[in-house]
This record gives structure tokens, sequence and C-alpha cells, in this order.
């Protein structure tokens, strides 16, 4: 770790220096972490980074954090209504790594200088975006799968690489979320296998899932290379490590045999092996359907965000109830304690406080 | 409990109430598997043929009410699971392993009765009606099971000294009504149930019910 930290860069400061002396060492900053970045070096929460490097980094981590939670809603709502004890189990076992991921990824945010609460905040508000494949309706069971299939099966094409990603942080996250993931698709996999390989009427019930998903899965990659505006910067950062179109094609390229496999077409007439150019050639897809769901007129953008805001709604008399509850014991600590310093205390109390939140 | 999926207060709680619910569903199927097939007993059984407690049919309510419905389980179970586990019947082995759950589950629900009792004046006020509306379903817990031999009024007084120990810490009273009455004395043992419980089965079977044979 060589980058320089915030910590020396405060103290290396010429003091009362000049305009000239300022943007020198700004350049300097700036060369430390361009060296670090083009090392393969972790970039760490305590060391100097461009805002735009952290504005950036914010905005995909705290997206990706939202798409976990609102990802809970499309599968949640088939638990109740899971076809046997063990389906309902692995489901439950699912949408709870999903709040995990959640978790880890606002703490992975919060590593940046903002808060869940904020992020959480313009998530309601709709300043900050989610994932557009949860704009989708899950009508049936099969789509259990088909989630677990496809959209996880996106999600890892595209997480795997992040694993690897420039901010720490952010790369440790991907590699525990990554784990998981990659045993929710197979489990996903599985559960279409045993449709397909089913009754006629579960077999149908998966083609028609596969058809409805997975379009909107190629979109989850994003906008088509010449029309994605962070790629470039992302990439240059080392925070991407591959276009969108290149993970499209490689999603593509392991999705059709897999599809074989299960015995499921794939809602494609285009869809064929170029030996030339080594890769599955595909269709084009609806990017005004893809636009259209991101600004919010997807068939379920409506009704997950104001799930999300009601649950936040509710559970404020909750969480002020925890809060309140710490306050008082805080207080009866604060007398038990009174002989000790003031800079003990102070880390007792926090610590009471975290530990009031982490069980709360 | 897996209704809650999505709705939970906080992030921990969408953790913590999925992880409650993942439990109690391991232990039903173990539970069910020594009987006969899970899915067949879960899914093809009708209303009068179950016979779970009333308590664990009633509706999540809010946050308060799932919190009440869960301390008064949960210090129910680690009771029964603890005097099961130290016989030799045939159910030592399972709750062995669910009385370390469930001591989990009884945590959870006394901290948060804690908090909620002896949060805000509307946590308070809340939780206090939560802890009233449930109390009725207390009593049909220590009434006797066929085939499992444990000490029931032990338990009863170590569960109504336990309860009472917590609701007096979260500045609560402990509720005042009949833990039984004519109906809900034993009843859902009988399979005789609330209402709710028949609109519940109809949602949890209804995708197995219309696929006779199928597996999943």
């Amino acid at each position: 770790m060589t980058a320089v930290t915030a910590g020396t860069a405060e103290t290396t400061g010429a003091p009362g220096g000049s305009d000239a002396a300022v943007a020198a060492e700004q350049a300097a900053y700036e060369a430390v972490f361009d060296a670090a970045v083009a090392a393969d070096e972790r970039i760490e929460p305590r060391d100097w980074m461009p805002e735009a490097y952290r504005a950036s980094l914010v905005r995909q981590i705290a997206q990706h954090a939202h798409s976990e939670i609102i990802g809970m809603q499309p599968e949640a709502n088939w638990i109740t209504r899971a076809p046997s004890l063990r389906r309902k189990a692995i489901l439950m076992a699912k949408v709870q790594d999903e709040a995990g991921h959640g978790l880890y990824l606002y703490s992975a945010a919060e590593t940046l200088g903002t808060s869940r609460d904020e992020l959480l905040d313009k998530l309601h508000s709709g300043r900050q975006k989610y994932s557009s494949i949860f704009n989708y309706p899950t009508l049936t069971w099969a789509d259990v799968g088909a989630i677990g299939w496809l959209v996880d099966g996106a999600a890892i094409t595209n997480q795997v690489p992040l694993c690897r990603c420039s901010y720490g942080p952010y790369a440790r996250a991907m590699v525990r979320v990554c784990k998981e993931e990659s045993f929710h698709q197979r489990q996903g996999y599985e559960a279409l296998l045993a449709l397909s390989r089913g009754t006629e009427a579960q077999h149908a019930m998966a083609q028609d899932a596969v058809d409805r998903w997975w379009w909107p899965s190629l979109m989850m990659f994003g906008p088509p290379d010449d029309e994605s505006t962070h790629t470039a910067q992302a990439m240059a950062w080392k925070i991407k490590r591959h276009s969108n179109d290149e993970l499209r094609q490689r999603f593509v390229d392991i999705a059709v045999p897999q599809a074989e496999a299960l015995g499921l077409t794939l809602p494609d007439p285009d869809l064929r092996w170029n030996e030339e150019r080594g890769h599955y050639d595909f269709g084009a897809i609806d990017w005004t359907e893809f636009w259209d769901v991101l600004k919010g007129n997807g068939p379920c953008n409506e009704q997950r965000i104001s799930r999300r805001r009601q649950a936040h709604e509710d559970g404020a008399w909750v969480r002020e109830a925890a809060a309140a509850h710490a306050e008082k014991h805080r207080a009866e600590k604060h007398q038990a304690d009174k002989p000790r310093t003031d800079k003990h205390q102070a880390e007792q109390h926090q610590h009471t406080a975290q530990h009031g939140e982490a069980q709360a | 409990m897996g209704e809650w999926a999505g709705s939970a207060p906080v992030l921990e709680e969408e953790v913590a109430l999925a992880n409650i619910a993942l439990d109690l569903l391991g232990q039903a199927r173990v539970l069910l598997s020594l009987v006969g097939d899970e899915d067949e007993l879960a899914y093809l059984r009708e209303e009068r043929s179950f016979r779970n407690a009333q308590l664990v049919e009633q509706p999540n309510g809010d946050f308060a009410h799932t919190i009440a419905r869960q301390l008064y389980f949960s210090t129910y179970q680690r009771l029964l699971y603890g005097q099961l586990a130290s016989g030799d019947g045939p159910f030592a082995g399972l709750a062995a392993k669910a009385v370390k759950e469930v001591a989990y589950h009884q945590d959870h629900a006394e901290h948060w009765t804690l908090r909620l009792g002896d949060g805000t004046d509307e946590s308070h006020h809340r939780m206090q009606r939560a802890c009233d509306a449930l109390w009725r379903y207390t009593g049909e817990l220590f009434q006797p099971v066929e085939g499992i031999d444990v000490d029931r009024a032990a338990m009863e007084s170590a569960w109504l000294a336990s309860v009472t120990d917590v609701l007096g810490r979260a500045t609560l009273t402990v509720p005042e009504g009949p833990r039984t009455g004519a109906w809900a004395a034993g009843a859902g043992r009988q399979g005789l149930h609330t209402e709710p419980f028949g609109r519940m089965l109809a949602e949890m079977q209804h995708l197995h019910r219309s696929h006779p044979g199928a597996t999943w």
C-alpha cells in the first residue's frame, strides 16, 4: 500500500502556500493515486482519492446495495407460496442473504464518507437507482428459478471482475457476495431443471418464465458501449474491468449451453453460434424498453419503491423506540461509569449504541 | 414470519426475522419427517387436521405483535426443548439442536420487548396492546399433548416467571385476562383454529395442490 494517506497528505501541505503550491501538491497526490491504480494496488478508505472517483464509487456501490434490498421483493413474493418445504427453505435463505449483501454494501459505501440513512433517503426519494431488472413481476413459481439462473447469473458475470476492483472495501465485499450468489444461481438452475423435467404444465411454466426473463437479464449489463456514459472513466480507474458489451457477450456464451442442458429454449430467433468470432451472435435488444423501465415506467417501479417506503415509514416507530431505549440505557451507564475518564466513557457509550443498533 | 421479508423496520431485522423463520421451518421439517412425508403433511392436510397451537397462527400485525408472539412462543419452546433434550425420548436429538436455536429466538424477542416496552410512549403502548391481545392464546401451550412426556406444570410456572420478569423489566404490565377460554383451551391441538388460519393455508397450499403428484 503506497498510496498517500489523507493523514499524511495534510501534514505535507506548506503552511500559507500559494495557489501554485496547492496545485502542485494536488498533482502530486494524483500522481501517487494514478500510480497505485496502474500498479493494481487497492485504494483504501483513508487514502487520498479524486473526488470524482469517490463520487462514482458511492453512486455505484449505493445502487448495488439498493438493488439487493429491492431485489428481495420479487422473490419474497413467493415465500408463502413455495411449492415444497425444501424450496421454501432455500428461498428464505436466499432472501436473507440478499439483506446481508445489502448490509455489507452499505458498509462499504459508508467507508467513502456517506451513511446508510443518507443513501436510503436517496433511494426512497428516487435520487438513486436500483437495477432495472427488479421492476419486472414474478408471476409464477418458475420465475423464482429463472431469477436464480438468469438474473443471478448476469449479476455474477458483472460482479466477478469487481472482486478485482481498485477500491478495497468494495472488492472485498464482492468476494463474499459472489460466493453466495454462485450458490443461489446453482439452486435456481436446479429448480428450473426440476420444472423442465417435471409435468407438461411445469415444463411450460419454466419455458414461459425464461421467455419473460431472458431479455431483461441481458439489459442488466447496461446500455451498449457507445451509449454508456460512465464506462471509459470507470475502466481507467479500474473500478470496471470490462465493458458492458463484453460482459453481456460472456453471459450469452455461458447461458446458451446451459439452456440446452435445461431443455429450454431462449426467445431469440437470431441466436446462433458464430464460428468466426468464437461467440454466439444474438438479436437486438429493445433499448426503448430498457430506457423506459429505467425512467420509472416498468411494470413494477411504482410498486417496488412504494413498498420500500412503506416498510421504512411503518418501521419509524420501531427505530425511534430502539434509539430512545439506547439513550435511556446510556444515561444509566453514565451514572455507573462516573469515575472513569471522559474518553473512556465516550467509547463505552458509542459501543453500547452500536451494539444496540447491531442487535436491532 | 416469512411474510416479513422485505418489510422489516431495519435491515438487521430483515436478516434476523428471516433467520428465525428459517430455523423454525427447519424444525418443522424434522418433526414432520418423523411422522411421514413433510410435503404431504404440510400441503395436503386441511385446516381441521392441523394440530398447531392457535398462538402461532395469529397474524403478524405490527412489529410489536410479532415480537409479543415470539416472546411467548420462544420462551415456551426453550422450556419444552430443554426438557426434551435432557430426557431420552424420541425427540431428544432434535430438541438438543433446536434448543440452541430457540435460545437465540428468545434472546431476540426479549431484547425487542425491552426496547419497545421501555422505548417511546408509542412503542410502549403498542407493545402493551400486543402482549394483551395475545395473552389468551398462551394457556393452550401447556395443555397435554399425546406422546410428548414433559412436566407441563413445571414448564408453565417457569414460563410465567420468565415472561413476568421480562415484561417487568420492559416497564410493561402482565396482562390480567384469562390465558385460556372455552374455545382456546387446547383447541388448536384438536384441529379447532382461528379464522385467519384457513386463508393462510389457502395461500401456502395453492400451488402445490394445483399440480397433484408433481415434484419440485
